[in-house]
């Protein structure tokens, strides 16, 4: 993946985030606006979203183990974990992506 | 089997007829599921399997894809949602299957859905279209026209909301159908449902029900079509197996009386038997029980019987519960009867194995197995009494009555041996088939003067008149040998005392012989006696007519010299 690449070194906290949907439907659309929304809020400059529209890959639902649709999965760092839904419990995702340490962190600095 | 093809018209003639398609199959390949419900599963449609766990839903489901694809040309699509497909694929090869070549080959696919409810957190709506995706990928990939999924309900537990699942699942089986995809869905057995989640409320055109009991430590796997929407199928619990060939159904198809008879006749093997049975021997299909204390010789019956249906060329098969095939035949050439000569020509199947191996069903579907691979025209199963092991007397009667069925059904004169225990009574056969039987020959053992022989009668035989005759028998080294009947006045004798009685006789006999001799001789003494004194009377006799005639002579001379010498004196005296 170029994202990897592209961020590897830059920075001991990278976030590559691979969102798959299919095709446009209501919960993708907000699956997809949710996600940009919680990374612009909470994370910018170190996240990497990528949107997998698995209609025109449908051979990569398999590669990838993807049931529900919409599907998050953080590939970076690992362990691997996924979250399922339109992303709409931001405090959810938080937890789901493992990331609440981020939230918190950042906030004294700032 | 048009159901629901033409409908019946009361009237003489039906104009135009409407005719309503039936419901299409998609054949299992698998035996005797096919039979019963009258051709597959429903074409198109999707088919819940449920049971317990190791209960054989898994194979049911691959044997159909993997037959589908091999005889049917109907490549098919596995979504495993339990275990990989290397662990699958090395679960089946047992079977003989190889489904890492089939989907080599673009004739099956595999897919393992991997869900890990631990990995997984849920944030607001989803459905489950990455699985339709999936599915519709595999399916356009190899032109799929089968379908299964191995239990699809371990969803339920990966995922918190049930009612997105029941949703979708309703939506998956729509998905199904619109693509005209034969699906077998599997599933857990529930408390008191079907299955644990109530699939079968969404798909109810086809249920079929697996089950795997232990009765008495054996194992019985049975399965019943629960429901089958638009068909006529089997409705009862029919016993199954699985084994290198994957799985077969005992079909105990139709328990009519409508087999067709024949007049053939065929040996028993020994003439002297044949003679009992209006000199002709059984009748060909016919059942024939032969049943007979230990040791009373009825597995030489049995096999002299083999020995001459492999004599007429005919294919037979002998099933055997007691013995080892090179014991029997060790035993049997004993007798004069070389078995080992029809095993190595191939018309002769003997098979042996334990009773206690398994339940009734299995050593039934067995033999069914065994009778469809070899297609033999004899059988003989030595002994019946040792499939009770494990199994109620009803239950036994049961299956012996649709073993017996299949066996008339298919033409098949089959000898059922039947050991009767000692001190039971001898016209009972433990199994209740003496019923069933067509020919009953019962052996026994006649125990007098230190000895015991061997005694032979047919106690019925439908169809002829047989002899009513109770005969001793001896096995000899060239074969069974009936021995005429000696009835004494204390019954039949039979061994030494029989051969005692008919030495006394013989010797009355030869007492006999003498004594007429002896008087015979003494009335041709007598005879040529009186003969002799006749003759000395007869010689007197004529003496004393001669004398009376010399004395007539003499007298009559005396009366002539008396008149010539009268005259002679009156011519002297110068008479006249």
């Amino acid at each position: 993946m170029k994202t990897k690449k592209k961020f590897a070194g830059k920075s001991q906290m990278i976030l590559v985030l691979r969102l798959y949907v299919a095709g446009q439907t209501p919960k993708s659309l907000a699956a997809i606006s949710n996600l940009k929304k919680i990374c612009s809020e909470h994370f910018e400059a170190k996240c990497k979203i990528e949107v997998i529209d698995l209609l025109k890959k449908p051979a990569l639902a398999r590669d990838h183990q993807i049931i529900a649709i919409p599907t998050l999965v953080r590939s970076l760092p690992i362990p691997i974990c996924k979250i399922i839904g339109d992303l709409s419990d931001t405090e959810r995702v938080l937890v789901g992506l493992d990331l609440r340490k981020l939230k918190t962190k950042p906030k004294p600095k700032s | 089997m048009p159901l629901h093809g033409v409908p019946f018209m009361p009237g003489k003639k039906a104009a135009p007829v409407r005719t309503l398609l039936p419901i299409r199959k998609s054949p299992t390949g698998i035996r005797g599921l096919d039979e019963i419900s009258g051709g597959g599963l429903p074409k198109g449609r999707t088919t819940i399997v449920c049971g317990g766990p190791g209960c054989g839903k898994t194979m049911l489901g691959i044997e159909f894809l993997v037959r589908g694809a091999l005889e049917y040309n109907e490549p098919g699509v596995l979504m495993a949602f339990e275990e990989t497909p290397q662990d699958i694929a090395q679960n089946v090869a047992s079977l003989g299957f190889d489904i890492q070549d089939l989907s080599d080959k673009k004739k099956l696919f595999l897919d393992y859905v991997a869900v890990e409810p631990s990995e997984i957190q849920e944030t607001g709506e989803y459905d489950l279209e990455g699985l339709f995706i999936r599915l519709g990928n595999a399916v356009e990939t190899v032109g799929a026209k089968r379908v299964m999924f191995d239990t699809p309900e371990s969803l339920f537990s990966s995922f918190s909301n049930p009612a997105m699942l029941r949703s979708e699942f309703r939506r998956l089986f729509r998905w199904l159908k619109d693509h005209d995809l034969t699906a077998v869905i599997t599933a857990e057995k529930g408390e008191n449902t079907l299955t644990r989640y109530g699939l079968e409320e969404y798909v109810s055109d086809c249920v079929i029900s697996l089950d795997h009991r232990v009765k008495d430590q054996i194992s019985a796997r049975r399965l019943r079509i629960v429901k089958y929407r638009g068909t006529k199928h089997g409705a009862d619990e029919y016993p199954f197996l699985i084994d290198e060939q994957g799985m077969s159904i005992l079909p105990l198809s139709s328990l009519q009386l409508q087999h067709e008879v024949s007049d053939e006749r065929v040996s028993s093997g020994f003439p002297d038997l044949d003679q009992m049975l209006e000199g002709q021997g059984y009748y060909r299909g016919t059942s024939i029980l032969v049943t007979g204390t230990a040791g009373s010789g009825k597995t030489s019956v049995s096999a002299a019987f083999i020995d001459a249906a492999c004599r007429r060329g005919e294919r037979c098969l002998f099933i055997d519960f007691e013995e080892s095939r090179d014991q029997v035949a060790r035993n049997m050439k004993s007798i004069g009867l070389n078995l080992n000569r029809w095993a190595g020509n191939g018309l002769l199947t003997h098979e042996a194995w334990r009773p206690t191996q398994f339940g009734i069903e299995m050593h039934l579907l067995r033999i069914h197995k065994l009778i469809e691979e070899h297609k033999p025209q004899c059988v003989v199963i030595d002994p019946i009494t040792n499939l009770m092991h494990g199994s109620g007397d009803k239950e036994v009667y049961s299956m012996m009555m649709r073993l017996m069925d299949f066996l008339k059904n298919s033409g098949i004169t089959a000898i059922f041996v039947s050991l009767t225990a000692g001190g039971s009574k001898l016209e009972s056969s433990t199994v209740g088939v003496s019923s069933l039987a067509d020919t009953w020959i019962l052996l026994r053992d006649i125990e007098s003067d230190g000895e015991r022989n061997r005694c032979i009668y047919v106690l019925k035989s439908r169809g002829m008149a047989h002899s009513n005759q109770l005969r001793e028998f001896v096995i000899t080294a060239k074969g069974i040998k009936l021995i005429p009947p000696y009835i004494g006045p204390g019954g039949v004798l039979t061994g030494t005392s029989r051969i005692n009685q008919e030495a006394k006789e013989k010797f009355a006999a030869l007492q006999r012989d003498f004594e007429i001799s002896r008087k015979q001789r003494e009335v041709s003494r007598k005879r040529r006696a009186l003969e002799a004194q006749a003759a000395s009377l007869q010689a007197e006799l004529v003496t004393v007519d001669r004398e009376a005639e010399d004395l007539t002579r003499e007298n009559k001379k005396r009366a002539q010299q008396a008149h010539v010498d009268q005259a002679g004196l009156a011519k002297s005296r110068g008479a006249n």
